[in-house]
């Protein structure tokens, strides 16, 4: 590949993963369980999808192929999505949300805080940027985790059934391939499986604190690289695109 | 023979008369947005950079921007959006920071990248009311993704907390 391709392929699986899980908190608006939470997850998703934006708007410059981060978002079929298959699972309930959230944004953090040295400037200018939104996703979602898991009987309940149904989701966060290893040699990316162990740690510490337990032995499942997805994707994809795919031409 | 310098000075002035849409009491050279201003050949280039990612103020900003030069005289202009150096509410001004408290908002206390509110340790808000500090976060999220929702055990009263960036 190209380095214009890899960057391309790059910064789709960063803006794929914050609109994706960004689309997914939208679908909270007018449902959360507390007015302020309603907020709140708007709030992320305003974040997520501002995100999503930028980098999206930068694959579309970099791709030279007259794409911009609407035609992106809105005409990729779901093979062509690069997210991370955490992401695209569907809300559940509100400990499904959170902890899909604290999962992932601990993720994000950590791969934001290497980014923001890339040698390409455009992602580290982007990482430095979100990284400063991505500190208070995680402090939101691990309090909910802290007050879900060491809470009443039922939430600590389902707080731990939610665990046991993502974590097989977590080896795909760290699942690199061959762009990750190019850009990473180049400085641009980083070493994902330096960031494994890290991560591990920092979840742990929330979860052993929650009383949650991280379930082991678990059938892994990844993908979302060669934008192989669960069956949760289409759908959303579906309801996301569906006005621009019927009206092409609407304008905000 | 005007100097750039004089010109820059001028438009930044000019820029004093626009508000931020969503905290009119704030301008938005208070907010610290106005990263750069250049001028040459009758060419004047403004940078602006975008408080959060998904900021829905930032384009009704550009246009507020665009109005305001236009009005002022100035046709030949081109608005950059700049993300680098990240915007950090360290660059609020401190007349920014006195509007914000008069108006009701209590403006950021922490520094930016002070990791310590990472791990739950908050500083005490002053209630921008009362000026007590017996204050409660109510919600890290508020009206808008700059403030958070606080309430004051004193008077009472809830406040929005311009919270650090
Ligand atoms: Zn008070």
């Amino acid at each position: 590949m190209e380095i214009k391709d890899l960057i391309f392929n790059y910064s789709l699986r960063l803006g794929d993963s914050s609109l994706v899980i960004g689309h997914r908190l939208s679908e909270w608006c007018g449902h959360g369980p507390i007015l302020e939470e309603d907020i709140a997850m708007t709030n992320l998703a305003l974040d997520l999808v501002g995100q999503a934006r930028t980098i999206l708007t930068y694959a579309g410059e970099v791709e030279e192929n007259d794409r911009t981060e609407d035609s992106l978002a809105y005409y990729r079929d779901e093979r062509g999505y690069r997210n991370l298959l955490l992401v695209e699972q569907p809300n559940g309930d509100f400990a499904m949300t959170m902890i899909r959230q604290f999962l992932f944004s601990s993720y994000q953090l950590l791969l934001y805080e290497k980014l923001q040295y890339s040698k390409d400037k455009t992602i580290a200018a982007f990482a430095e940027k979100s990284m400063k939104e991505v500190i208070y996703h995680v402090r939101h979602s691990s309090k909910w985790i802290l007050r879900l898991g060491d809470g009443t009987a039922e939430s600590h309940e389902r707080a731990q059934n939610v665990l046991n149904q993502l974590w097989r989701f977590t080896d795909d966060l760290f699942d690199g391939d061959e762009v990750d290893a190019e850009l990473t040699k180049l400085g641009i990316a980083t070493d994902l499986s330096l960031l494994k162990p890290v991560w591990f740690e920092i979840v742990k510490k929330t979860f052993d604190e929650a009383t949650l337990i991280i379930p082991q032995g678990e059938w892994m499942i990844r993908g979302s690289r060669k934008g192989i997805h669960t069956e949760h994707l289409g759908f959303m994809l579906a309801e996301m695109q569906s006005l621009p795919r019927a009206y092409p031409d609407a304008k905000w | 023979m005007i100097s750039e310098t004089n010109i820059k000075n001028k438009i930044l002035e000019f820029l004093r008369e626009v508000p931020d849409p969503e905290i009119p009491v704030l301008n938005i050279v208070d907010l610290g947005i106005i990263r750069d201003i250049r001028e040459h050949n009758n060419f004047v280039e403004v940078d602006i950079t975008p408080t959060y990612s998904g900021c829905p103020a930032m384009k009704v900003i550009e246009d507020d921007i665009a109005a305001k030069l236009r009005e002022k005289g100035i046709n030949n202009f081109r608005i950059k959006n700049i993300i680098s150096p990240a915007w950090t509410t360290d660059w609020i001004s401190a007349e920014g920071r006195n509007k914000l408290r008069e108006y009701g908002i209590a403006p950021p206390e922490e520094k930016s990248g002070d990791k310590n509110f990472l791990l739950g340790k908050t500083k005490n808000i002053t209630c921008p009311h009362c000026k007590s500090i017996n204050t409660i976060l109510i919600s890290q999220f508020g009206s808008t993704p700059c403030k958070a929702l606080y309430k004051c055990k004193d008077c009472t009263e809830p406040f929005d907390y311009f919270k650090c960036h």
